[in-house]
């Protein structure tokens, strides 16, 4: 326990009106901060103190505050989500810096997650890879008894290990080139690990991977920088699995085009 | 005002089956002709929009998050309970039912309760067909555990983060949906009105929060499925943006609030460490299953927990509740921990702490059986309070965690207002005065799958719906309404912020309306509260412009409709004048502090109606019948 003990902190922040207008750094003080505040406790006591000073506060994305939502996420000193891994903006505790540190902040940096208003940025892009193509088909009241299809637990296991994503897009700011390539293949290994998933596991591949190029993610050279920033820990061998089912659905579709048939 | 539940009378067994033959069916070809609106994205809003454009509705879907996948559903950790018997160990369907109006406390309707345990199994079914990543065996069979008490194991889970993986599979449904045109998505849009025109809903006034356009959606019905309004405590475990203006909105244009003071108070949620606290974080309570919860015997006991012998510590749940134990429902263990804090034995440097100690548990099965059940958790509270639960005991304290009250529905899920719909945590049914463990899940995504989609087609296919566009003067209204509330918010320019009177509330909520309430401190709450809402429109400051992203205007019309419910809570808790479920009146108890029902003359459902501003709300009353599960004192001892 670290009460009694705070911080003084300054901190560098994106400030942009909108997603039209520039934007530009403005460097606040951050004084009197407690180690046991979150990284977005802290931003909310900077805010509070900006509207007694009759200025607009900092708008930034939250909402579980548990690690689970996805919908935090910032750059804080050029790391998606902070310092520590596996971990996202509002799970990491200002214990994780030291009294008299510099913070910059920024929101994530994508062509295809434009800004919206300071660290605030549009991620509909994601739901479109996965409307393209991201769910088993079934209709509502039309499945089999649910023990009827069995499912080897390690098979359960690793599509569980891909299922966890958060859909933050950490992924994507980590990465020099932004690629989706991470966050594609975790839904993609998701469903292609499972029996159910099967059946459309070619047109899901090919049609997840051709939306996520339409969207204007870029392409993926093997960094890796998105497994590190992952606060799921998802990892890159999805990406593998991804690509191999990828060139697999493209042999046997040879001659169809992709995004024809099926029921997606 | 006569309250007709619509539930089917005959054996309990073929009720929902009658019914669904009973009622009337849209022509396939005629569905794509009727547009509803579903507002929330969570299990139960998600599930509905997605099955009822799999039907084809013309369905137009709303959430405040950016993404559908973000409600808050995601959060829950534990599992989700379905009567499959897959253990062989006794369950059924009517176990479940039974357990389910026990738990609650007598305070359910048992038809719906009833139906909620037989399409529980359907729900199961539908999930694994999605490809929803349940636990297996190592033959392939699913999964369960033993859960929150029940002495079956019927709870089915995803690691410790089954509610992400539902809402996934929901999110997914719905995204393809999305995908083929059939459902219209709406992020970043909060409802700020329900329009009714002829009596009936026709549409919402909805704010996109990004440009801050006010905009109007005309439609043959509404569905809310927004959630539950926890936040009014301020503290609460519960995403920042969970809020009650959806149904408060509602409410205020004639829909009945059904048992509002019904709140559940979860017993294992991480202590609270200073003021800048903006949430709470709730940990499974699954943990209790290998977990033992004591406290020092000794008041003011300081030293660390290992240097307490152990003929110094209280293991206070297995001491009073020889056969449940540590795994007592969810109001009896919140209720036993703020006991023994009030009585100086809490623990940690707030004193409100138990020990949730797993030292014996590491010792029987070893630390790697316990991180393989548990390790998320453990990572997630070393995270959070930086100690490391495999070395010292964890420190648990009771947060809101859930709303059991919320809009009156009838057995169809319509509320007062004809073509008003309402699912999930948002409506008041199932779950009485207390909900079991691994109960929301189910519920939520029942109402949403198996039950408005067959409801909303009798509403439709029995009412001559005219049409109606967003040029009608209800419309206009409506966003004049909510137009003159933002701009009124923003003209007050005041000195306090949004947050400052929130955390206000919550303090007075928990204080006089929290685990344990009494006739006194609800009348003292219920001058307060107004008191704090004539200032809080005499002298909040919400900065910035309407015209554009404002999440400081977007709090203040939260808080403000919190400040309003608060009022309603207590009010509904004083006249209850009995203690059942999560609503524990002090004044109501057996003699060795168990709670005490009055089912002589409470053995209802209270359901408020709104009769115009600064008028007292009027009580109505919805009378309850057990016909197969019979009202007892519930026992855990």
């Amino acid at each position: 326990m670290s009460a009694g003990k705070t911080m003084n902190l300054t901190l560098h922040v994106w400030r942009q009106p909108s997603g039209t207008s520039q934007g530009r750094f403005v460097t606040y003080p951050a004084p009197d901060i407690s180690p046991d505040m979150s990284f977005l406790e802290m931003l909310d006591v900077v805010n509070e103190r900006l509207i007694a000073k009759g200025e607009d506060p900092i708008a930034f994305d939250h909402d579980c505050r548990e690690g689970i939502c996805g919908m935090c996420g910032m750059m804080i000193n050029g790391q998606a989500h902070g310092p520590r891994r596996a971990t996202t903006a509002c799970q990491l505790h200002m214990r994780s810096f030291e009294d008299g540190d510099t913070i910059t902040i920024e929101p994530w940096r994508a062509t295809a997650f434009p800004v919206v208003k300071d660290l605030v940025v549009d991620r509909n892009a994601f739901d479109r890879i996965i409307a393209a193509g991201g769910f088993v088909s079934t209709h509502t009241g039309s499945a089999p008894d649910g023990n009827a299809i069995p499912v080897p637990k390690t098979a359960a296991d690793q599509a569980m290990d891909a299922a966890a994503c958060i859909g933050c897009g950490a992924c994507v700011a980590a990465c020099p080139n932004a690629s989706a390539m991470l966050f594609t293949s975790a839904k993609v290994s998701h469903l292609g690990l499972l029996p159910q998933g099967q059946a459309e596991r070619d047109q899901r591949v090919l049609k997840m991977v051709a939306t996520m190029d339409e969207e204007g993610f870029g392409t993926c050279t093997n960094h890796g920088e998105c497994e590190a920033a992952c606060p799921k820990e998802i990892r890159l061998e999805f990406i593998a699995r991804m690509n191999r089912d990828f060139i697999r659905a493209g042999l046997r579709n040879r001659g169809e085009r992709a995004g024809s048939g099926g029921t997606g | 005002m006569e309250l007709k539940a619509n539930a089917p009378s005959g054996p309990i067994e073929t009720r929902w089956e009658r019914h669904k033959f009973e009622m009337k069916l849209v022509n396939p070809a005629n569905k794509r002709k009727y547009s509803l609106i579903v507002v929330g994205s969570g299990l139960a809003g998600a599930s509905a929009a997605a099955s009822l454009a799999e039907l084809g509705y013309d369905v137009s879907c709303f959430c405040y998050q950016d993404s559908p996948r973000r409600a808050h559903s995601i959060a829950a950790q534990g599992g989700i309970n379905a009567a499959k018997n897959y253990q062989n160990d006794g369950d059924s369907v009517f176990r479940l039912f039974y357990d389910t109006v026990k738990g609650g406390d007598f305070r359910a309707r048992e038809s719906n309760v009833y139906r909620l345990a037989e399409l529980s199994v359907d729900i199961i079914d539908q999930c694994v067909a999605q490809g929803v990543p349940f636990a297996r065996e190592y033959g392939g069979v699913l999964a369960n555990r033993s859960f929150g008490g029940a002495q079956v194991s019927r709870t089915f889970y995803a690691r410790g983060q089954t509610g992400q993986q539902l809402l996934l599979g929901a999110y997914q449904a719905l995204e393809r949906q999305i995908g083929l045109g059939k459902v219209e998505m709406y992020p970043r849009h909060e409802m700020l009105e329900l329009v009714v025109v002829g009596g009936k809903a026709r549409g919402i006034v909805a704010r996109d929060m990004i440009t801050g356009a006010l905009e109007s959606y005309a439609a043959d019905a509404v569905i809310l499925a927004t959630g539950g309004y926890g936040n009014v405590f301020y503290l609460a475990t519960y995403a920042k943006g969970c809020n009650v203006t959806a149904i408060w909105r509602a409410y205020k244009k004639g829909a009945l609030f059904g048992n509002p003071c019904y709140t559940q108070i979860h017993p294992t949620c991480i202590p609270v460490t200073g003021d800048h606290q903006s949430k709470l974080t709730l940990m499974s309570e699954s943990l209790r299953n290998d977990g033992r919860i004591w406290v020092p015997l000794k008041k003011g006991d300081t030293r660390p927990p290992a240097q307490i012998p152990e003929g110094e510590r209280d293991y206070y749940l297995e001491r009073k509740y020889p056969s449940f134990g540590n795994l007592v429902p969810r109001d009896v263990a919140s209720r036993n921990a703020k006991q023994v804090c009030d009585e100086g034995r809490g623990v940690g440097a707030s004193g409100f702490g138990v020990y949730l100690d797993f030292a014996d548990a590491i010792k029987r099965l070893g630390a790697s059986v316990i991180a393989e059940k548990y390790g998320n958790l453990f990572d997630m509270y070393e995270r959070i309070t930086d100690e490391n639960p495999y070395q010292v005991p964890m420190r648990i304290y009771p947060a809101t965690h859930y709303t059991m009250g919320g809009l009156w529905v009838d057995y169809n899920l319509m509320t007062t207002i004809p073509g008003l719909h309402c699912l999930g945590e948002a409506n008041f049914s199932d779950h009485g005065a207390n909900r079991l463990g691994a109960s929301a899940l189910m519920q939520g995504l029942c109402d949403g799958y198996f039950v408005i989609p067959y409801t909303i087609g009798h509403y439709l296919a029995s009412n001559k719906l005219d049409k109606v566009g967003t040029d009608a003067p209800e419309f206009k209204q409506a966003e004049q309404a909510a137009s003159e509330r933002t701009r009124t918010l923003l003209d007050v320019k005041g000195t306090r912020t949004v947050d400052s009177f929130h955390r206000e509330l919550g303090k007075l909520m928990w204080e006089y309306c929290g685990m344990a309430r009494n006739k006194q401190g609800l009348e003292t709450a219920l001058q307060k509260i107004p008191a704090l809402r004539e200032q809080f429109w005499k002298d909040v400051r919400v900065p910035g412009q309407g015209a554009e992203l404002n999440q400081s205007l977007e709090k203040a019309g939260r808080v403000a409709d919190f400040l309003e419910l608060g009022e309603l809570m207590c009010r509904d808790a004083l006249t209850r004048e009995e203690s059942c479920g999560g609503h524990f009146r002090e004044e109501h108890q057996t003699p060795d502090g168990e709670a005490q029902r009055d089912d002589q003359r409470f053995q209802h459902v209270a359901a408020w109606e709104h009769t115009g501003e600064g008028q007292a709300p009027k009580r109505h009353q919805e009378p309850l019948d057990f016909e197969y599960v019979h009202p007892s004192q519930r026992s855990y001892k």
